[in-house]
């Protein structure tokens, strides 16, 4: 276990290097971030004098390490707009993204898990197809747009639901709802097939062989056994959702981490927009880390055959 | 129907036979997919011809905000209605259409080109080409598509090209990992052991062996992938680092119809998005039944 754990966490690491290297070059390749920031029709000397103020003018190894340096201090940099180092934005959003996506996580499993559930249960149904339009629509249902819909009909015509803004609990339905819906779908696929596996099962045969009650049968051997990948799942959504939320959260003017990234690319803001992808970037990474792991530990096979 | 020139006594198979080779092929095709795709290309190809307006230059004599036709105010000049510039929906919509084909198409095209030549390259030549790859593919892999897109388009400046380059540097690595784990096994076939005891050189057997047999993999995950293209190139337009305007993108038309959407200006909200719908839709339905066609050991999945 020890090993696995070492070995898992190198590949973490040499994969956040690769990460900030890719970053890191993308910056300097693609123009020169000074002018990308600058106003147009910007003085020369007002040019070389920011480039300096940014280290831009020193050789790129010298300029990586003290990338690498920002990451670990923790710091990555100041953003050119609000003059505050990223991470302390980034932070500062982070309740508010974490708030949006919990209950856009709690809309996706509500929806997602049952309509999975009674698609195994009962494959090849009317309930099965139903499940499958809604699993098609997911993923054709482009989560702004739903937003922008729901917006429409729920705050301009029938005047329910505040439009946008965060505040008490009717701010968060609709944003809740166009961020979910698509990993609602995501989670109805996974909890049909991995229902489906489950009550195919030989613990399955022995407990109907046994003489328990289906009900029984289906929840207390099938379904607790089938939630394990369909909660794995709505965990690594969540981190998803934490950083990619950007649309949404500019549609329903939600002071998240996506905004914040909205806003740097509105105010040519390259540090801000820079931090802000490394940070969700190791977040995930640290986050799959931390799920193979639990994983290893519950299953010996993953470990062993590694 | 059948061909004349099928033999008076024939098995039904034969009969089957007497048609044309395409028109086999179309009578095989997925109906629901077909009939939403193929007017759509139809529509993007002659967008120029079919489109009642110029989509960037307002309507003469149109109001601004027209609703469409069959509401108060509307007017059967602008059947769908005008935007805030007075310049006809339809005839964005119809020139919108072909952008979004245009990068769903070329971007799933680099993502899948160069994804299937990484992964075949990881996969055959194993070693350490096989582990700087997969680790460059993990590392692109972890960032959340949409904002290494977000990302890419704020650096690379926004105009359609450099969408359809962004999108296939940010979809590439679904291939490459997908393309690798069948490469792998190909590897230990028989056919290609043969192929490299009978002398061929590494890029012959590559060629010849590996890329005919990943490729039935590669045409399924790009027609899946398609949609998901079309979503993210309109989430750019939406967020103003896609197609800029006034060139015509659902994305940004989207993004324009923001403004008035508190004013109840449905259709300018509407329209686009229904048109992404179905769009994604039907790739997904075409993907579907795709992979059902060439992956028999799909079927009950």
């Amino acid at each position: 276990m020890g090993q696995f754990i070492i070995r898992r966490t190198c590949y973490s690491i040499i994969t956040l290097f690769i990460l900030s290297l890719t970053i890191f070059t993308v910056v300097r390749l693609t123009g020169d971030p000074v002018t990308l920031m600058a106003e147009p029709g910007v003085r020369p000397e007002d040019l070389a004098r920011i480039r300096t103020q940014w280290g831009l003018d020193r050789p790129w190894p010298v300029q990586y390490l003290s990338f690498v340096k920002n990451i670990f201090t923790g710091e990555l940099g100041k953003s050119f707009n609000y003059r505050m180092p990223v991470s302390e934005l980034y932070f500062q959003r982070l309740p508010n993204s974490l708030e949006l996506a919990f209950a856009a996580t709690l809309v996706s499993l509500l929806i997602g898990v049952p309509a999975g559930l009674i698609s195994a249960v009962r494959v090849n149904s009317w309930w099965d197809n139903l499940g499958k339009v809604v699993a098609l629509l997911g993923l054709a249902i482009p989560g702004f747009w739903l937003g922008l819909v729901l917006i429409l009909v729920f705050a301009v015509w029938l005047g329910w639901l505040p439009t946008s803004g965060q505040g008490d609990w009717r701010h968060l339905i609709m944003p809740a709802v166009a961020l979910g819906w698509y990993f609602a779908a995501a989670l109805l696929r996974l909890t049909r097939s991995s229902m489906l596996e489950v009550l195919r099962s030989e613990y399955i045969k022995l407990a109907r062989l046994k003489g328990l009650p289906e009900y029984v049968v289906i929840a207390m051997h099938g379904f607790k056994n089938a939630l394990v990948p369909v909660f794995t799942l709505a965990g690594i959504n969540l981190v998803v959702m934490v950083n990619a939320a950007v649309i949404i959260e500019v549609i329903f003017a939600w002071p998240g981490i996506g905004r914040l990234l909205f806003e740097g690319i509105f105010q040519r803001d390259f540090p801000l927009v820079q931090g802000v992808t490394v940070l969700a970037g190791i977040m995930i990474v640290v986050v799959n880390l931390i799920v193979d792991i639990l994983y290893a530990y519950i299953d010996p096979r993953i470990r062993l055959t590694k | 129907m059948v061909s004349t020139t099928a033999p008076t006594v024939s098995p039904p198979v034969e009969a089957a036979r007497g048609l044309p080779r395409w028109l086999r092929l179309v009578r095989a095709w997925p109906l629901l997919p077909m009939l939403i795709l193929v007017p759509l290309i139809l529509v993007a190809l002659c967008a120029d011809v079919i489109a009642p307006y110029d989509p960037i230059q307002p309507v003469p004599g149109a109001k601004i905000y027209a609703p469409p036709f069959w509401m108060p105010g509307g007017s059967m000049h602008a059947l769908l209605g005008t935007d805030f510039q007075g310049r006809d929906i339809l005839s964005r919509l119809l020139f919108g259409a072909r952008v979004s084909l245009i990068v769903g198409v070329m971007g799933t095209l680099v993502a899948g080109s160069l994804g299937a030549a990484l992964g075949i390259l990881a996969g055959y030549l194993g070693g350490w080409v096989d582990q700087v790859i997969m680790r460059v593919t993990d590392a692109w892999l972890a960032l959340p598509a949409l904002v290494f897109a977000i990302f890419l388009a704020t650096m690379l400046g926004p105009s359609m090209w450099n969408i359809i380059i962004i999108l296939g540097l940010v979809y590439w690595t679904r291939y490459a990992r997908v393309i690798r784990g069948e490469v792998l096994s190909l590897r230990e076939r028989e056919f290609v052991k043969l192929a490299e005891i009978a002398g061929a050189r590494r890029w012959r057997v590559i060629r010849r062996h590996i890329l005919p047999n990943v490729l039935n993999t590669t045409m399924i995950l790009a027609s899946l992938t398609i949609g998901v293209v079309i979503i993210a190139e309109a989430s750019l337009s939406f967020l103003g680092v896609g197609v800029p305007p006034p060139q015509p993108a659902w994305g940004s038309m989207l993004a324009e119809a923001r403004s008035t959407l508190m004013a109840g200006k449905w259709w300018l909200t509407v329209w686009p998005g229904l048109c992404i719908l179905l769009v994604v839709l039907a790739t997904q339905l075409f993907g579907d039944w795709l992979r059902v066609r060439l992956d028999p050991q799909l079927r009950n999945l």
